[in-house]
């Protein structure tokens, strides 16, 4: 056939057309994925955000980020749903601030379809989200547990254990699982409250703050000038620990357990602040949601139940008994800036 | 006239601080054998030298009649500021305090042009730089702490044992500060202008008072203490954290009122500031020594603010 | 009779505040050692004219004199400078500061030495012995120069706003109803104040609602009515019916006897 101008014409029209309608057809494919962590400034959440994000561009996926104002914003997150399903999400992944309140906002939002994935911290209850992907924090805190009981070998144990602050999940389920790993008597992963025994000299709140990590442990060297064992919640709060002991000219004499696994607590442990630290997976969490979202939206099934994103221990110093890796591995592991 | 010997008394606001205190004291003293030593008030003594450090310029503040709210943020801000420029960009650590204290001075100016030239009122001011400096240091740090810090930067963080106690430098800076603050306030005539500007600011325009000028370097003089706090702040814990400073900011404020500073500008003594630092510290301290929730504290921090402004308020209207 | 040198005097004042004329070409004349009240009706120009004395506002067209000298005034602060106190009506004191504090206020003493005039330390002994003998010499019946301002009556208040004129005052002293809002005892009390203020030697300019006060210690009276001076009176010579007639226009000044004007 002759090409004639208008002919050619037609064609990179057609050809133009046909291109846009692809794109199109690809965007409309895209699946909308929302993240809603807890704040936007703990180093935790940055890294599950930036996980997020790569494990989204990697699947060819949209992600819309928010976050709560504070640890505890509720309705920071209840607007945040509100904005993302506008925005077209189909699946909005979720680390709340409290567990209860956004139960409400969320049933409204499956019943327009939206698939919602805990991460992190459970909703209460746990049912409410189609699935959560999250740390075992008990198991975190028993494995912190054995082993601060193997590394004694049987001498007697003055403990403080340096805590978020009354009432909080996480905070229950790491202290009591580290006293049930201990081997001391505690309430099971359901209780919100912080168990108690004579073996623990001192219970002071941290809130997860280096600087008042420190304070809490000045006090309670204050009070007992013997502890030889401190639990921490997170590893700024260990570093607090370290800090005070350090001061105090204690710090070769007492074992620091903690956990979080990010990269400057396994450096920590590797230098031997701590002796051994529970890393968790925020990445894994994150990437494992944004598969989840990506297979929903193309049709699959929806994500259910509780995934286990897994708890290991890293040490140098490994005890017989307990599972460990090192920091080597630790270090490849970790999430933060290496 | 009787209201002449009355006069001759300080105000009871002045004395309720260290009437709390003392009470406080001898009740905690009496819940744990370990309470009482100077080693232990050492400790508390530390464990308030950044609280304290903010607080001075936060009295400054408010003896404008004005407030401060971003205290706590810019001296995060400032931390971060000097430990990022050592660390991450090898500047050498004098130069680096010093551009930590210069960031806390720049907010501190640009509260006081907002206030003076463009007439906001302060809390509005503040409200919204403490926003700003608390995203810049997010973003500056990249929301990690940052460690390996060089031994210039941690030097008030060293201690030296007097009377049997250990005590860092940080601390003896801070008394040291509060001294000349004092002193300064009382017996300079810079130091009279703030409480005049407070007092009655229509008079110090019409006496030929830069009233203008007082405002503005009281807020400046604020940031630079905001500025020393950061790096006591950094000293004692040995890192640059973007988070720290957070509930500083109100610690600063309850520290000021509780030490019998007026809200309402013109009246008040910086020492008491420090007891009013001191009572949130012994109240902490003695909690944690009876192993009582930390909640409590929170509790009774609430109760005091609300004595100590109701105190002043009565015995301000006996004077009359 | 030589008369005494004018002090002050004002020539033709103008000042307009949008479509409103305050002072319409008024007059104005201040001779040494006297009192000069100011009176009018609401409107009639008064404070407008004091604030042009004053320097707080910046008068359209007139001129001003200063022992002769045309002066302009961009503030108040230039007034200060000139030798002109004015103590305004809400009296401008610190209220939680001393007696001593205040009348110093703005103008505190320094030490001497390097150090101190680098930290600007203030000599409080120095600034306390001042004012007790700046009081004593005004008769002012205060105990003790180191109580709060805020323990005060409102008529010694006013005497510390007063004295404070009068102790950095070189050409005139304003005053701004310095006797509203005080009972009978704590007035006269004050009217006593400015009557020992003249006696120093400082020409007074009074501004005053309160007829019996005025009467009772002016030496003359300027009657200001619709922006501009209508007359100056010898109160000693005229009754106060017969002002407040002039003032309200009731009565024309050429309608005075001519022993009334002054």
């Amino acid at each position: 056939m002759i090409l004639t101008p208008s002919h050619s014409f037609l064609r990179l029209t057609f050809g133009a057309v046909a291109l846009g309608l692809a794109g199109m057809a690809a965007a409309a494919d895209q699946a909308v994925i929302g993240l809603i962590t807890k704040t936007d400034t703990n180093p935790f959440f940055v890294k599950m955000k930036e996980g997020a994000q790569a494990a989204a561009t990697a699947k060819g996926a949209k992600l819309l980020s928010a976050a709560g104002k504070a640890d505890g914003d509720n309705a920071g997150q209840v607007t945040a749903i509100e904005n993302m399903i506008a925005g077209g999400a189909k699946t909005i992944l979720i680390t709340p601030n409290d567990s209860k309140a956004i139960v409400p906002a969320i049933k409204k939002a499956q019943e327009k379809g939206v698939m919602f994935i805990a991460l992190d911290s459970p909703t209460d209850p746990m049912e409410a989200t189609d699935a959560l992907f999250a740390t075992d924090n008990y198991k975190a805190g028993q494995l912190i547990g054995q082993y601060a009981k193997a590394a004694v070998a049987g001498k007697p144990v003055k403990i403080a254990t340096l805590d978020l602050f009354p009432g909080h999940p996480v905070g229950a389920q790491r202290h009591n699982g580290f006293m049930s790993g201990f081997g001391l008597k505690a309430s099971d992963a359901k209780s919100n409250e912080l168990s108690k025994s004579a073996e623990i000299v001192c219970m002071a709140d941290s809130f997860g703050d280096q600087a008042k990590g420190q304070t809490a442990m000045e006090n309670c060297l204050q009070k007992n000038p013997d502890i030889n064992l401190v639990y921490t919640i997170n590893e700024p709060a260990a570093a607090g620990a370290y800090q005070a002991l350090k001061a105090a000219g204690k710090e070769k004499g007492v074992l620091i357990v903690s956990v979080d696994g990010g990269c400057a607590g396994v450096k920590n442990v590797k230098a031997g602040v701590i002796a051994a630290t529970s890393q968790q997976y925020p990445l894994k969490m994150a990437s494992m949601g944004v598969e989840a979202g990506v297979e929903y939206a193309n049709g699959g099934k929806k994500a259910k139940g509780y995934t286990d994103t897994g708890v290991t221990l890293v040490t140098d110093k490994p005890m017989t008994g307990v599972d460990s890796k090192d920091t080597k591995v630790g270090m490849d592991l970790c999430w933060g800036n290496k | 006239m009787s209201s002449d010997k009355l006069s001759r008394l300080p105000p009871l606001a002045s004395f309720g601080p260290l009437i709390a205190l003392l009470l406080a004291v001898a009740f905690f003293a009496t819940q744990s054998d370990r309470f009482l030593s100077v080693q232990n008030f050492s400790l508390i003594l530390q464990q308030v030298m950044v609280v304290g450090t903010i607080a001075i310029g936060q009295t400054l503040v408010i003896l404008t009649a004005g407030i401060d709210l971003s205290c706590g943020m810019v001296m995060a801000l400032g931390g971060i500021v000097m430990t990022r420029l050592a660390v991450a960009g090898g500047m050498n650590a004098y130069l680096a305090i010093l551009c930590g204290l210069f960031a806390c001075m720049a907010f501190g100016l640009l509260n006081g042009l907002l206030v003076t030239r463009v007439r906001l009122p302060p809390f509005i001011v503040t409200l919204g730089t403490m926003n700003i400096a608390f995203a810049i240091t997010q973003l500056y740090s990249g929301a990690q702490t940052i460690t390996d810090l060089p031994p210039e930067m941690t030097f008030f963080g060293n201690t030296v044992t007097l009377g049997g106690a250990a005590i860092n430098y940080g601390t003896l800076f801070m008394l040291a500060m509060y001294a000349f603050m004092w002193w300064g306030l009382r017996d300079t005539q810079p130091g009279r202008h703030v409480y005049a500007v407070g007092n009655n600011p229509e008079a110090t325009r019409l006496t030929g008072i830069p009233t203008d000028k007082v405002l503005l370097g009281v807020y400046v003089t604020a940031g630079l203490f905001y500025g020393i706090a950061s790096l006591l702040s950094v000293a004692r814990t040995g890192v640059g954290d973007p988070n720290a400073g957070q509930t500083e900011n109100l610690d600063a404020i309850t520290a000021v009122v509780l030490g019998g500073t007026s809200l309402f500008g013109g009246r008040g003594i910086i020492l008491g500031s420090l007891l009013g630092a001191l009572i949130v510290g012994v109240f902490r301290n003695g909690l944690t020594l009876m192993g009582v929730s930390s909640v409590y504290q929170v509790l009774i921090t609430g109760v005091l603010v609300i004595l100590a402004v109701a105190t002043d308020q009565l015995s301000r209207k006996g004077a009359r | 009779m030589s008369t005494p040198p004018l002090v002050m005097e004002a020539r033709g004042l103008v000042k307009r505040y949008g479509h409103v004329t305050a002072l319409d070409g008024t007059d104005f004349e201040l001779r040494a050692g006297e009192i000069m009240a100011v009176i009018g009706d609401n409107g009639a120009g008064k404070s407008s004219l004091i604030k042009a004395l004053s320097g707080a506002t910046i008068p359209d067209e007139g001129s001003i004199l200063l022992d002769g000298k045309v002066i302009h005034f961009k503030s108040p602060i230039d007034a200060r400078r000139e030798g002109i106190e004015t103590v305004y009506q809400d009296l401008a004191v610190a209220p939680a500061m001393t007696i001593a504090e205040n009348l110093f206020l703005g103008r505190e003493i320094i030490k001497p030495g390097l150090l101190a005039r680098w930290l600007r330390i203030i000599d409080k002994k120095k600034m306390l012995e001042e004012t007790i003998a700046r009081m004593n010499d005004l008769k002012v019946g205060i105990r003790s120069m180191t109580q709060a301002v805020e323990t005060l009556s409102g008529g010694q208040r006013q005497c510390v706003a007063v004295a404070r004129s009068a102790a950095f005052a070189r050409h005139v002293v304003i005053l701004d109803e310095p006797t509203a809002a005080l009972g009978v005892k704590e007035g006269n009390m004050v009217l006593e104040l400015i009557r020992r203020v003249r006696d120093k030697g400082l020409p007074v300019i009074l501004i005053s609602h309160n007829m019996p006060h005025v009467f009772e210690i002016a030496d003359r009276i300027h009657i200001a009515r619709l922006g501009k001076r209508a007359c100056i009176i010898n109160p000693k010579k005229i009754s106060m019916s017969d002002t407040v007639a002039v003032m309200t226009g009731a009565m024309r000044p050429d309608e005075l006897p001519a022993d009334a004007l002054a």
